[in-house]
């Protein structure tokens, strides 16, 4: 397909002020790829997320998003590539002070020129296609933690992002609404081809989706390029697959 | 981006064929589902689509075109959506998978300005019985504090101690010179008339400690620390930490309202103190550089007018004020709902409480004490 990868990380190092959290990470997403970026608990991931999505700038190296050099733009070009994403944070981070219909219609207002009642019918489908139809009226505050995650994916899709950045999709999910979850993006990708960056440590959802896969280790601060997360699990490195079968690898 | 969207709708017999062509992106001011439906009246029994010459979509089709299956579907015409890129039947189907749910009664018409008020009086009487519910409570623990069973640390104590005390010496400092200088002129203006400007001294001296003082102050740590209250106990119940409490069987009244309480009754009246001596100095200050009193003249007539009683009234209102402040941030902190714009509603509301609290116990301590005569 396009010989250019949509996101494309260099030599990048990321951390705080001092304390490097991880380094020398090499890898590429497709157009299209479900990306996971896996790991155990304070391995980096978020920290890895923040500097992709243009949160937190990287201690040394580049993020390329179709081969335009993200941290090294100026900051309107920034802004630009930025808006290439959509992200779903891992509490959901929904304006507890706007409606979810509020919520999904402040990008479309901000960033489009549409009349408010074509807005109205665009996040009424978007909120339709995350099984939140009818809940326009609801206020954060009152949903479940599992309507929360698919109203802020229904914001994070607001805008039909290019790419779309997921942080830990099923943490605080029970393993069905999980499983609902995974497929709802499983079905976003195959109809509209965003390229989908998901960070997780949920095996099944790993197992699940992912097509490429990065490992993230916390011991020795660096990467392990893992391929496809079934392939992992047969023929991975011994920490993967330590990983992946929750410890009980051979 | 290539060429704008285009839509084409042709009626034949009872069909209407909906012609989409160009792009239809979100970007290029797309039309309404209603330019459809009302296209849809006049005998129309079958909807078909046409995208062939569709060069390019994104979610704004589909959102388009849901509009007008909800508009087929009310009507009972049938449609034949085969004519539609695969992607977006895909979602179509999607959007459906869960159907709208039926909330009627939610987000209705706003109400009237008469309802609205109404509403207003009814919350804040319901809210009373709340509020004497949380001063039971307090009481409760004020007498468990004095069996001395009451469970707080003692650190919680003192660092509250800290942040309402010595922090708020510049801002009290300020405020109390400035209320001090104003006092003076105010007072010097008027007692001129009467040559009897050496008057100053007793008006700043009295003034400050027996009323200003710790009205000033009151008002001065409602705003910092009564607000600061109701936003640690508010984000605390957002984070359940005080479920936390209540449920490992630990007061969340001993534990944090008991050293926030104390460390205003403490702390208010000593600011009240310090208050008063500063407005006194700026009162000095004016009358000496500007009218002309001399330093030991304006200092003795000081030392007459000023009792221990009027000391100990600042003092015992500092008190009744601080326990008010701590009161209200307290009991709007305990009472916040689970959003970040609850926080901000409960420290608002706190100020505004605690301000109302403070001027009501004003007036009934001003008159009390002048009926006892101190």
């Amino acid at each position: 397909m396009n010989a250019i990868p949509q996101i494309e990380v260099r030599e990048l190092t990321v951390g705080y002020g001092d304390h490097v959290v991880q380094r020398d990470l090499n890898f590429a997403v497709n157009r299209g790829e479900i990306f996971v970026v896996m790991g155990g608990n304070g391995c980096g991931k978020t920290t890895l997320m923040r500097a992709l999505v243009g949160l937190q700038p990287p201690l040394a190296g580049r993020v390329l998003f179709a081969g335009e050099d993200f941290w090294g733009a100026a900051e309107e070009d920034r802004r630009r590539l930025q808006r290439r994403l959509g992200i779903l944070f891992q509490g959901g981070a929904l304006w507890s002070s706007l409606t979810l219909a509020e919520n999904v219609a402040l990008p479309l207002a901000e960033h489009t020129a549409l009349s408010a009642a074509q807005i109205d019918e665009i996040v009424a489908f978007k909120l339709a296609l995350v099984g939140l139809a009818g809940f326009g009226d609801f206020y954060p505050a009152e949903l479940s933690g599992g309507m929360k995650k698919r109203a802020g994916l229904a914001r994070a899709m607001a805008l039909d992002p290019e790419i779309l950045v997921i942080d830990e999709p099923s943490s605080g999910l029970d393993p069905l609404t999980a499983r609902r979850l995974d497929e709802l993006i499983v079905e976003l990708r195959d109809s509209l081809g965003t390229t989908v960056v998901v960070v997780t440590h949920d095996l099944a959802s790993i197992l699940a989706i992912g097509d490429n896969s990065v490992y993230l280790d916390a011991d020795t601060h660096t990467m392990i390029a893992t391929g496809h997360p079934q392939e992992a699990l047969r023929n991975g490195a011994p920490q993967v697959r330590h990983f992946l079968t929750r410890g009980n690898a051979a | 981006m290539s060429d704008a969207w285009q839509l084409d709708l042709r009626s034949d017999d009872d069909t209407l064929t909906v012609v989409l062509a160009g792009s239809w992106r979100m970007a290029g001011r797309l039309p309404g589902s209603d330019t459809v439906a009302t296209r849809l009246a006049a005998g129309v029994r079958r909807v078909r689509f046409d995208a062939t010459a569709l060069t390019d979509w994104d979610t704004g089709l589909p959102s388009f075109l849901a509009g007008v299956l909800k508009a087929c579907a009310a009507r009972g015409i049938a449609v034949d959506s085969a004519g539609l890129p695969a992607g977006t039947q895909q979602l179509l189907t999607l959007a459906r998978a869960v159907p709208a749910q039926d909330l009627s009664g939610r987000g209705g018409r706003p109400a009237g300005i008469c309802t609205q008020v109404g509403m207003a009086v009814l919350d804040f009487v319901r809210g009373v019985p709340a509020m004497l519910a949380f001063l039971g409570e307090i009481v409760q623990a004020c007498g468990r504090l004095a069996a001395g069973r009451a469970r707080f640390r003692a650190r919680d104590l003192w660092l509250e101690i800290e942040e309402v005390g010595p922090r708020a010496l510049p801002i009290v400092s300020v405020i109390s010179f400035l209320v001090g200088l104003i006092l003076a002129y105010l007072g010097a203006d008027q007692l001129k008339l009467v040559g009897a400007q050496i008057f100053i001294a007793d008006l700043v001296a009295i003034g400050m400690v027996r009323e200003i003082g710790a009205l000033m102050t009151g008002i001065i740590i409602a705003g910092r620390t009564g607000a600061a209250f109701a936003a640690q106990l508010g984000t605390m119940q957002v984070n359940e930490e005080i479920d936390a409490y209540r449920t490992l069987g630990i007061s969340a009244i001993d534990f944090l309202v008991l050293p926030r309480m104390l460390a205003l009754m403490v702390m208010v009246p000593l600011l009240t103190l310090y208050a008063g001596f500063i407005g006194m100095a700026a009162g000095l200050l004016v009358a000496y550089a500007i009218f002309d009193i001399g330093f030991f003249e304006y200092y003795t007539e000081t030392l007459r007018a000023l009792e221990l009683k009027h000391f100990l009234v600042g003092l015992s209102k500092g008190s009744v004020y601080g326990a008010m402040i701590a009161f209200a941030g307290c009991l709007r902190g305990m009472q916040c709902g689970r959003s970040a714009a609850a926080v901000g509603h409960a420290a608002t509301s706190a100020v505004v409480t605690a301000i109302l609290l403070i001027t009501i116990a004003a007036s009934v301590l001003t008159i009390v004490y002048y009926q006892l005569g101190i």
